[in-house]
């Protein structure tokens, strides 16, 4: 049973979500951060393509109505554990997840769970702002359109308020019937923002949102990012450290481990805490070298 | 000055790479000049044969054994009753197919591999052997239509599927995938992502491919010599199970004649035939390039 339903009448208290206990009983061990009903929980996640272990045994909480970043050198598998989140990863011939991914208690991989229905309730926001050939108008409908048959009085108030709420409005207010391949790169990434929230997802994932805009285009949408925590889930996966540490209240930390027998490559979480505590001062030797820009 | 880097920027090319670069550029211009020397050619050689002969009396009379009245009126309606219901069938079977095996199926089958090289084979099989298969199972055989408007429909129709089939999966392939992945992420079902994105997107390319593959189909006048279109037709197709003539062998059938005019009015068929070519082919072009600039706002 999803119980996203019941969990948006009563959004959680800050009291209610903080992590309960670091570190005490034995399942801690494998799951250092535990949250009162987090959004996802993964035990010992795995993700291949074919014969390539992209990320393995990941154990880890996200949890509900804030923002969680994934950090870590290039092909760390952070993105692919990312994907698996909201089964993109389906869409890749070969692609394969192990372990167990919750969100909440229904299991993301299960027979009977459709990626369908998955994937509205859990949202993604690309790397390159990949706007539809369509109006701006019509990209934030599409969602509303797909998963329904809204009348056009409600369709105009669901892209007015996406709109607003991705902090676009004013400034596409008088052209909503123009392309949206007109819009500059940072309107055209909160418009794809726009685009997910139209659909009211519980969570929205974003793959390294930003990497394809400049530095005002970025603030922009970190400053939007703070907003939307307060009704979002938000997991995000960057390259840019400093964004980690502005926006998220938690931080994964990923490597990419070599098996010096079989010179298999393959991403593992080795921390994953407040970010503070991993900017500050981290556990794993491996995470301070990292952020402190002694690797990678 | 003596603070000054001295450098040359004079070329530094071998004499050996300049002449392979001369001799390069010579046969690229040699074959475009033979391209387009044909083609002027023919259409020279037509044009003073026959030119003065073009009216619109030339379009609009029935085939006659008095060359005065002679015309192709018969042959042209033939052609586009043929073409027009061949490419009615072969369209949608055509582009449903593509869909398919870009966006549903499993690439890495064995099914789906089997199915590209017949494909691909198909494109190649000469066009007189689809006239014997119609010939076999459709005007006879089988379905026994007979030499219809219909049997040679269907026989230009699995001439030109192959064709459209292959045009549609590179529009399609030519979609970017970002599309697809981004309204999947909003809950949209593969099929409302391929029918509300990808197909509007492929739409102009199929629809460039489409008229080019039938352009193509025009011209071909082998299989249907072998249903029974080589023939005096002097009456406009009625429906499927009317007789018919084509353009094409119309004009064989003038040029066949013995007295002089009417090779001449084969000329004239042959230059209406290439003008109905010219004009799809600059329709297919100025839908592609219009396509293109709309896309790149």
């Amino acid at each position: 049973m999803f119980t996203v339903d019941n969990l948006k009448a009563n959004p959680p208290s800050d009291v209610q979500k903080r992590k309960v206990s670091t570190m005490t009983n034995a399942g801690a061990s494998k799951n250092p951060l535990q949250f009162i009903d987090p959004v996802f929980t993964l035990t010992d996640v795995s993700v291949a393509y074919g014969d390539f272990v992209a990320v393995s045994d990941v154990n880890m909480q996200i949890p509900s109505r804030d923002i969680t970043a994934f950090i870590g050198p290039s092909g760390c598998g952070k993105s692919t554990l990312l994907r698996s989140l909201n089964r993109t990863n389906d869409l890749i011939p070969g692609a394969k997840v192990h372990g167990e991914v919750l969100y909440h208690e229904a299991n993301l991989y299960d027979s009977k769970a459709s990626a369908v229905e998955v994937r509205r309730r859990i949202g993604m926001v690309f790397q390159k702002p990949n706007p539809f050939p369509k109006s701006i108008y019509e990209n934030v409908a599409f969602g509303p359109k797909v998963n329904g048959r809204p009348k056009k009085s409600e369709l105009d108030n669901i892209v007015e308020k996406s709109l607003r709420s991705a902090a676009l409005w004013d400034e596409v207010k008088d052209r909503l019937n123009d392309s949206a391949l007109g819009l500059s790169g940072g309107q055209q990434q909160r418009l794809c923002i726009a685009r997910s929230i139209a659909v009211e997802p519980e969570v929205i994932l974003m793959d390294e949102p930003c990497s394809a805009l400049d530095p005002i285009a970025t603030l922009r949408i970190e400053e939007l990012m703070m907003e939307l925590k307060k009704n979002y889930t938000i997991v995000i996966v960057t390259h840019n450290m400093q964004q980690a540490g502005r926006v998220s209240s938690y931080t994964g930390f990923f490597v990419t481990e070599v098996n010096p027998v079989s010179d298999l490559r393959t991403g593992r979480l080795v921390e994953f805490n407040d970010t503070k505590k991993i900017f500050s001062t981290p556990d794993d030797e491996r995470t301070e070298a990292y952020v402190t820009g002694k690797i990678g | 000055m003596s603070n000054t880097t001295a450098v040359s920027l004079e070329s530094r090319l071998s004499p050996r790479r300049v002449f392979i670069d001369g001799i390069f550029r010579f046969f690229l211009l040699t074959s475009i000049t033979f391209a387009l020397g044909f083609i002027f050619m023919i259409v020279y050689r037509l044009w003073k044969n026959a030119g003065w002969l073009l009216s619109w009396d030339l379009i609009k009379n029935f085939p006659s054994y008095d060359i005065d009245s002679a015309g192709f009126q018969s042959s042209i309606m033939g052609s586009i009753w043929v073409v027009g219901v061949a490419t009615a069938i072969a369209l949608p079977i055509g582009a449903l197919t593509a869909l398919y095996l870009e966006s549903f199926s499993n690439k890495k089958s064995k099914l789906q591999k089997l199915v590209e090289l017949n494909i691909q084979n198909l494109a190649g099989v000469p066009a007189v052997v689809f006239g014997l298969i119609g010939l076999a199972f459709i005007a006879r055989g089988p379905l026994s239509w007979g030499f219809t408007v219909g049997s040679a429909a269907l026989v230009i129709a699995m001439l030109i599927l192959p064709v459209i089939i292959i045009i549609t999966r590179e529009s399609i392939r030519a979609v970017p995938p970002s599309f697809k992945e981004g309204a999947l992420a909003l809950g949209a079902t593969p099929w409302q992502a391929v029918y509300r994105l990808v197909l509007p997107y492929a739409i102009p390319g199929t629809a460039t491919g489409t008229i080019l593959a039938v352009s193509r189909a025009i011209g071909e006048s082998a299989p249907l010599l072998l249903l029974g279109a080589l023939s005096f037709v002097t009456f406009n197709p009625t429906g499927l199970d009317s007789g018919f003539t084509i353009l094409p062998l119309a004009i064989f059938k003038y040029a066949s004649d013995s007295r002089e005019e009417f090779q001449v009015l084969a000329s004239a068929g042959s230059l209406i035939l290439l003008a109905i070519l010219f004009a799809m082919n600059l329709s297919a072009i100025l839908l592609r390039d219009r396509t293109l600039r709309k896309r790149n706002v």
